[in-house]
């Protein structure tokens, strides 16, 4: 495993700076070249595979099926949106210098507490990592505290990005509605729309998603990540060892949203806009599928299924609009009834097979998520 | 002498007569200048009796009346002029219109009203009655009171009593103890419009004032009570909608233990499966419209329960005992399902008639109740009853909950069990179906129509407690009246918020929903 999380990361930083190089460094007639949207499109697959590799560090170790980890992307993302929007100023359509232009809209006369300190960078950043990590604190002390496990989980973390999505969707909230955040300028005083500045964004997504796995890594490798596995498998056991599986699943669960809220905090100006379609309770369930499809508690799959089922995406949506959902679908379908382990398994399974792996390896590879009554 | 003073008198009366005929004309007013003037006119010719003075009246409602120099009135019509006395067709000299404004459009209509509440028809006399009760005109009193006298409808008769009260206490020269009656009257018709007659009396005798603000009082309480049973129809509305997307769910998922994400897909099929067999019917047999469906419920439970059994065995049977994955690959399912039906009908809305019998309302006292919405009610009670006598007296049901209980002894006992889990799951989706042909009737249907519900259904299963009926039809019933009650408090979204949170915080609470399963099958 150590192999792959270390191949992975030098085949992310290497191929993010390959991107880069080609676009800074050749002209535009040049072959080799890589055009900006490229750019941009790379940075958001490696925000998608932030926001994997968060639902996977949950799922495939701790047994945690979030549907609702698009709500922890989307808050990151809103926080990061607020200090956009205040750094457009008086550049806004109407001009006002401390009101964004939804606000002026809505006749707003000023500016609502909740906004206030959004036009400092630290400050803003801060929120994107803390507000994920309250609202997950919450709600999983409350969760797990009261051992609701399993589908109910699942189901309840969908309600929480349902009743997300509805909320933001309303004017009232202060968050723009159903228009959302967007018609950024600048962010840490360097303009979005320069190509320097989407290159600079692609590269520091990719080393904070480098960063994260390495994170990840470290911590499902530890004592504390074995204790994890322990609850995953077994959790009643785990717990009559003498262990308290409650605080373990949420700290990794808070950890995971702080991640995924990075995520959105470098997915906003990277695509520009920011709405509450990031809280609908699909995106959240697609997200899980690409762990699936890269392989579940393999940490490095998750990167690599959000950047293929994603690039798949963009390939279909254009090409074949219609397909893409029977496509999607049968993924889902798919990975489920056949390839368990996802892309990595078949890796792993290659790799194993000279050996003579056992049948333990191989389980090792498709976590066993077994309902204990069922 | 007294033959004297008789024969003086018969003088008298015969010197009179010529002068009754020849009663100020009722129509000679019109050509008055003033709008007094021509509002008294109104009120004369109204209460002359005189029998084009319904055509008259409306005519000038109309602006459509018009006087001549030496006094002639006339009716525009659509091709020329008549004589507003005679009613025949004439051609005036210069006619000049009659002109209106507001005091003088009032008069017109309490003047109609007072000539309409002797009309043949109840209709006409009900509606009459209901315009004087909004004029409060105190020049209606005589009329009413002949019209009351001679009216034989009881209701149209409760309308003109209550009318007269508003008029009476609008007259300037009724007695106290006539007006403290009218407050009565007005009491006992407790709705807003009596609720702002008794409201606005203006200054009455202090006894009088004082019955009407208590009688205000009540009404609003009464009011209150209404609104409180409208609210509850409307919860019970959204409840008995729930419930029906969640009652297949109860099954599948409740009985079975088995995380159909594609559940919602399955309300679609039925929503679907209406559409197509209104449509061959109007094609085919447009007489049967009405019926159209009555004859999809059946239809639809058997499209969505043959769906449902094909998922079954080729799908959720390799996925027991895998809750998570079962969640994921009916999700993709799900999509499928979708973009399948986008495919064949289209990504837009279809049309789905309500047949006659079905539409409309009615007003019970002051609650009011859609009669869609009432069926709708009906129909998810009887599909709940049908569920649960299925699962009880039926041998399908029976071994349903042996399988269920206890899946080795009952296969041990003969028991096909994997035949049963495809029977329980195409039942499920059965359900599913025909709760989709109600759901066509009060929601678009689209491909996404089930993905609307598939959140809700879930937690009305799981608020209600996994594996109980009964506990999904209580938990579906409160869901939908809270949401309901909260709307008018913090409107449609927020109250849906607030819902969404209080469950997410009871299931912490309770994670096994209200009414749990006890006992040793829960466990095992």
């Amino acid at each position: 495993m150590r192999h792959a999380t270390l191949i992975c990361v030098v085949c992310l930083l290497g191929l993010t700076a390959l991107l880069a190089c080609l676009n800074l460094f050749t002209p535009a007639s040049s072959p080799v070249h890589v055009p900006i949207y490229i750019v941009s499109l790379a940075g958001k697959y490696l925000c998608f595979a932030i926001l994997a590799l968060s639902v996977d560090l949950i799922w495939g170790f701790a047994g945690i099926l979030s549907l609702g980890h698009a709500a922890f992307f989307g808050l990151g993302g809103y926080a990061m949106g607020m200090y956009l929007m205040r750094q457009i100023g008086p550049r806004g359509m109407y001009g006002n210098p401390i009101l964004p232009d939804f606000m002026v809209f809505l006749n707003w006369k000023e500016l609502p507490w909740y906004w206030h300190g959004f036009d400092n960078p630290v400050f803003a950043v801060v929120m994107a990592l803390a507000v994920p990590g309250v609202l997950a604190l919450v709600f999983g002390w409350l969760a797990f505290r009261s051992r609701v496990s399993g589908v109910y989980l699942s189901i309840m973390t969908q309600a929480l990005t349902y009743a997300l999505a509805l909320a933001f969707n309303r004017n009232d909230m202060g968050f723009g509605g159903y228009n959302g955040l967007t018609d950024f300028k600048e962010m840490f005083g360097f303009p979005l729309q320069a190509d320097a500045t989407r290159v600079g964004l692609l590269l520091a997504t990719a080393i904070i998603l480098a960063l994260q796995l390495l994170v990840a890594r470290y911590v499902v490798a530890s004592r504390f990540g074995k204790v994890l596995i322990a609850v995953r498998d077994t959790e009643s056991r785990t717990r009559f060892l003498g262990y308290r599986p409650e605080y373990y699943k949420l700290f990794v669960f808070v950890l995971s949203a702080i991640m995924a809220g990075i995520g959105g905090a470098l997915y906003v100006p990277q695509v520009g806009i920011i709405n509450p379609s990031e809280f609908a309770p699909a995106n959240s369930i697609e997200a899980v599928i690409w762990v699936a499809v890269g392989g579940r508690g393999t940490l490095v799959g998750a990167i690599l299924g959000a950047v293929l089922v994603n690039a798949g995406k963009t390939y279909f949506t254009s090409a074949l609009p219609e397909l893409w959902l029977f496509a999607l679908g049968l993924l889902f379908i798919l990975v489920t009834l056949l390839l368990p382990a996802g892309i990595m398994g078949l890796f792993r399974r290659r790799a194993a097979a000279p050996a003579e792996a056992d049948e333990a390896g191989a389980d090792e590879a498709a976590p066993q998520l077994t309902k204990q009554d069922a | 002498m007294r033959i004297l003073r008789s024969l003086l008198l018969l003088a008298a009366l015969l010197a009179a007569l010529p002068v009754r005929a020849q009663a100020p004309d009722p129509f000679a007013g019109f050509a008055a200048t003033g709008f007094d003037g021509i509002r008294r006119a109104i009120e004369d010719l109204a209460g002359s009796g005189n029998k084009q003075a319904e055509a008259t009246i409306a005519a000038l409602q109309a602006g459509r009346l018009a006087t001549t120099a030496d006094g002639g009135v006339f009716i525009k019509t659509d091709d020329g002029w008549r004589d507003a006395r005679t009613g025949a067709a004439a051609t005036p000299d210069n006619p000049r219109p009659v002109r209106l404004n507001n005091a003088v459009r009032a008069a017109a209509a309490a003047a109609m009203g007072n000539l309409t509440l002797f009309s043949a028809d109840a209709g006409t006399r009900l509606r009459a009655a209901e315009a004087v009760l909004k004029s409060r005109d105190p020049a209606a009193l005589p009329a009413l009171t002949r019209a009351i006298a001679q009216e034989k409808d009881s209701s149209v008769r409760a309308a003109m009593d209550q009318a007269r009260a508003a008029a009476v206490l609008a007259a300037p020269d009724t007695s106290e103890a006539e007006r403290i009656v009218a407050v009565g009257i007005l009491r006992g018709r407790g709705d807003l419009d009596a609720r702002s007659i008794l409201a606005s009396l203006g200054t009455q005798p202090p006894a009088v004032a004082e019955a009407a603000a208590t009688a205000v009082t009540a009404i609003d309480r009464q009011q209150q009570l209404w609104a409180l049973g409208q609210g509850v129809f409307y919860g019970l509305s959204l409840g008995s909608v729930l419930l029906l997307a969640a009652a297949g769910l109860a099954i599948t998922f409740g009985v079975m233990g088995v995380i159909n994400m594609a559940h919602g897909e399955m309300v679609m099929l039925g929503a679907y499966t209406t559409f197509v067999v209104q449509e061959v019917i109007r094609a085919h047999a447009p007489g049967l419209f009405g019926a159209s469906l009555i004859i999809a419920v059946p239809l639809a439970f058997l499209v969505s329960g043959l769906v449902g059994i094909a998922i079954e065995r080729g799908m959720i049977r390799f996925l027991y005992g895998r809750p998570l994955e079962t969640l994921l690959a009916t999700w993709g399912l799900s999509l499928v399902l979708q973009q399948g039906v986008r495919t064949i009908f289209g990504p837009t809305n279809r049309e789905v008639g309500t047949p006659a019998w079905m539409s409309g309302a009615v007003q019970w006292g002051g609650l009011t109740i859609t009669i869609n919405r009432l069926v709708i009610i009906v129909f998810a009670a009887l599909v709940i009853l049908a569920l649960m006598a299925a699962l009880r007296f039926t041998s399908l049901g029976l071994q349903m909950r042996a399988v269920t209980q206890n899946r080795r002894m009952a296969a041990a006992m003969g028991i096909r069990t994997p035949w049963i889990d495809a029977m329980t799951f195409g039942l499920g989706s059965g359900v599913a179906g025909m709760a989709g042909v109600a759901l066509s009737q009060i929601d678009n249907v689209s491909p996404n129509l089930g993905q609307g519900y598939i959140i809700d259904s879930f937690l009305v299963v799981v608020f209600g407690g996994v594996g109980n009926l009964w506990g999904t039809v209580v938990s579906a019933l409160t869901l939908g009246i809270v949401n309901k009650f909260l709307e008018p408090l913090a409107g449609a979204v927020l109250g849906k918020i607030v819902v969404l949170v209080l469950l997410i915080l009871f299931i912490q609470r309770k994670p096994r929903g209200m009414f749990p399963l006890k006992g040793r099958a829960v466990e095992a």
